[in-house]
């Protein structure tokens, strides 16, 4: 997976509360049971005038001059929220998004962006807000953007600075799997259905 | 424990959480056992495809399990095919993936077919003090049974079947007590929906939130997978309720169930331990709730108007103004399914509401068992008949019109009472207005031809 460090861009404001999977991409967008060809149905209901024809809505924040290749959306609380499909953080990257600043995020939005190399970052509204429409830096590792600092889970951030496949990382804690699972084999026998391998 | 030491009193998710530490990977975050997971075709199979082609086995198949739910068509005589354009791939690649790893799959006509969170709880899957994952976000309803069950993505879901485990920042504890006792005709769904309106959407972000009080103890395990289904609406990490004789009494003899029933009699909360907040809902104030906007949050009581300061995009989106009544809304479809009220409790008292009347002139009236178990029990009992001689259509299980996926919708600015989980913009289908209530409220509404009590 491709390594966050800095990236400088201008933000595209979609300062709206709730913002949920089913509009970031609604399920008739997602076509075949692989990550990609996701990106035309980005947004789609507010992208489009007429979602099936492809029609711009010239009023859509990604239709207009200024955010066209923009790599950083603002938006308001709770974005994320909804269907648990992966399927929106893989059209927001395949669309060129890497970063998303919010107020909030729903709780499984937030795991996949980690996942998919893209930066949640939470900050206050009156934040989001000076930074809607400007150009900004996210340094990841000072955690600051335009200098500003922000939090972020040290968890996600690592994984986000380095690149890491989270399933080579955690094969790494083999043995402590197997001796857990010998240990609880023992104390909760009824949990495991099939035969020790 | 060590001698001369209490132990510390802890939370139902403490105990959960503390016994499924394989690792402590630092930064918060921890290494957990997954005991359970459940995948379904719209999101299981791109997870499948995804581990298999990247050579990487699942390491447990038998702990795997999988239906097909999310697209499958729900009218009599269904196969393969979808109603959903391109939705037969995810059926047959869910299908071989399946088999190619070994998992329990319930097929399309498999008698134990039906929507994952139905059926989970009917074979006996989930299980109290049990971690359960699932790519779905509404896996929090099996939180009833106090397991630890919560959604994720199809990456997360791929980590699970490849090692057994999951990488999780413990999320912050919270409490929602509901004290006193519910009016009659009050549901577990009126519950919820007044927490979403009261706290807002975001309200449990952050959170686990456990769901307790005489009004959460005296609900039925059907009524309490209800009042879990949306913690996620509620943006939190899960919703888990403490196992008690109920819970106990519904797994045993259950296909998966184990027998005899363990001693799950430490899953509760210990006297004096501490959440990180505390909320505590008067359940006697609780009228019949419905949602007005397009966020669950964005709800009030039947009886009440649109609230003042409402958001206008959601009011233009939905075709109401601030101040106007609920009630009275003329609908054009009732919907009753969903992994939020379709089991058998929720078609029982809606025919109860429906019996012997007729649905008005003019609205489509529709129900989805929420599994393959629950129609043939409701057909039983005549309820089928029930609906049927009241205009209303009458289908297979599946997650059918919960949700729009380019099969079934309705023409652009329908209304629809529906009692299941989401009113967002398009959920249902483009510019469809979604307006989410019990059961009750939906058969009602049915009769009535507007939105109305029961």
């Amino acid at each position: 997976m491709t390594r966050f460090t800095t990236l400088t861009s201008i933000v595209a404001p979609l300062i709206r509360d709730n913002i949920d999977t089913d509009i970031i991409i609604p399920s008739r967008e997602m076509k075949s049971t692989g990550k990609t060809g996701l990106a035309a149905g980005l947004f789609a209901p507010w992208r489009y005038t007429d979602p099936a024809a492809r029609t711009p809505d010239p009023n859509f924040v990604f239709n207009q001059p200024d955010f066209v290749g923009a790599e950083i959306l603002a938006s308001g609380a709770n974005f994320g929220c909804g269907s648990s499909r992966e399927h929106a953080v893989w059209a927001l990257a395949e669309f060129g998004i890497r970063s998303v600043l919010a107020e909030s995020f729903a709780p499984i939005f937030y795991n996949n962006c980690i996942r998919g190399g893209i930066a949640p970052i939470v900050l206050p509204k009156a934040a989001i807000n000076t930074l809607a429409g400007k150009s900004a830096t996210i340094d990841l590792s000072m955690q600051t953007i335009n200098g500003l600092h922000f939090d972020i889970d040290p968890e996600a951030k690592n994984m986000l600075l380095e690149g890491l496949d989270a399933i080579d990382l955690t094969l790494k804690h083999q043995s402590a799997i197997t001796a857990w699972q010998t240990n609880d084999r023992s104390a909760r026998p009824w949990i495991y259905l099939g035969k020790p391998k | 424990m060590e001698l001369g030491r209490l132990a510390e009193p802890q939370t139902l998710f403490d105990k959960i959480w503390n016994t499924h530490v394989v690792a402590d990977l630092g930064r918060g975050s921890s290494l957990i056992a997954i005991d359970r997971i459940f995948l379904h075709e719209r999101t299981g199979a791109v997870a499948l495809n995804s581990l298999l082609s990247a050579g990487r086995p699942v390491v447990d198949p038998s702990r795997v399990f999988a239906v097909m739910d999310h697209i499958v068509d729900t009218r009599p005589g269904r196969g393969d095919t979808s109603m959903v354009p391109g939705g037969n791939a995810f059926i047959t690649d869910t299908r071989s993936a399946c088999r190619e790893a070994g998992i329990t799959l319930f097929d399309v006509n498999d008698p134990d077919q039906g929507i994952t969170h139905v059926i989970s709880p009917e074979l006996g899957i989930i299980l109290p003090g049990c971690t359960l994952v699932a790519p779905d976000s509404h896996t929090c309803t099996q939180g009833a049974f106090g397991g630890l069950a919560w959604g994720i993505g199809s990456s997360e879901a791929e980590h699970a079947m490849a090692t057994g485990t999951l990488r999780v920042t413990k999320p912050k504890s919270m409490r929602v007590k509901f004290s006193g006792m519910l009016r009659a005709g009050i549901t577990a769904k009126d519950m919820i929906l007044n927490l979403l309106a009261s706290q807002g959407a975001a309200g449990g972000s952050g959170y686990i939130v456990e769901f307790a009080g005489d009004a959460v103890t005296l609900l039925d395990m059907e009524a309490r997978m209800t009042l879990c289904n949306m913690a996620t609406e509620f943006a939190a990490f899960s919703g888990i309720i403490a196992p008690d004789a109920k819970t106990f009494e519904y797994l045993r003899g259950r296909r998966f169930t184990p027998d005899p029933l363990p001693d799950w009699s430490d899953l509760q909360s210990d006297q004096g331990a501490l959440f990180d907040r505390e909320i505590t809902v008067d359940a006697s104030a609780i009228e019949p709730t419905v949602s007005w906007g397009t966020s669950p949050g964005q709800s009030v009581s039947l009886s009440g108007t649109v609230p003042d300061k409402a958001n206008p995009k959601a009011l233009d989106y939905m075709g109401l103004v601030a101040g106007q009544a609920i009630a009275g809304l003329p609908i054009n479809v009732a919907f009753i399914g969903s992994c939020t009220n379709a089991r058998l409790s929720d078609l029982r008292r809606a025919a109860a509401i429906v019996k012997g009347r007729k649905k008005a002139n003019g609205v489509i009236a529709l129900v989805v068992p929420g599994s393959s178990a629950v129609k043939r029990a409701a057909e039983s009992e005549g309820l089928d008949r029930v609906f049927t001689d009241a205009g209303f259509e009458w289908r297979m299980s599946g997650c059918s019109l919960c949700f729009y996926a380019g099969g079934e919708s309705f023409p652009p600015g329908s209304r629809i009472i529906s009692s299941t989980n989401r009113n967002f913009e398009g959920r249902q289908g483009p510019g469809i207005r979604t307006h989410i209530a019990s059961p009750e409220v939906v058969a009602a509404s049915a009769i009535s031809g507007c939105i109305s009590a029961p």
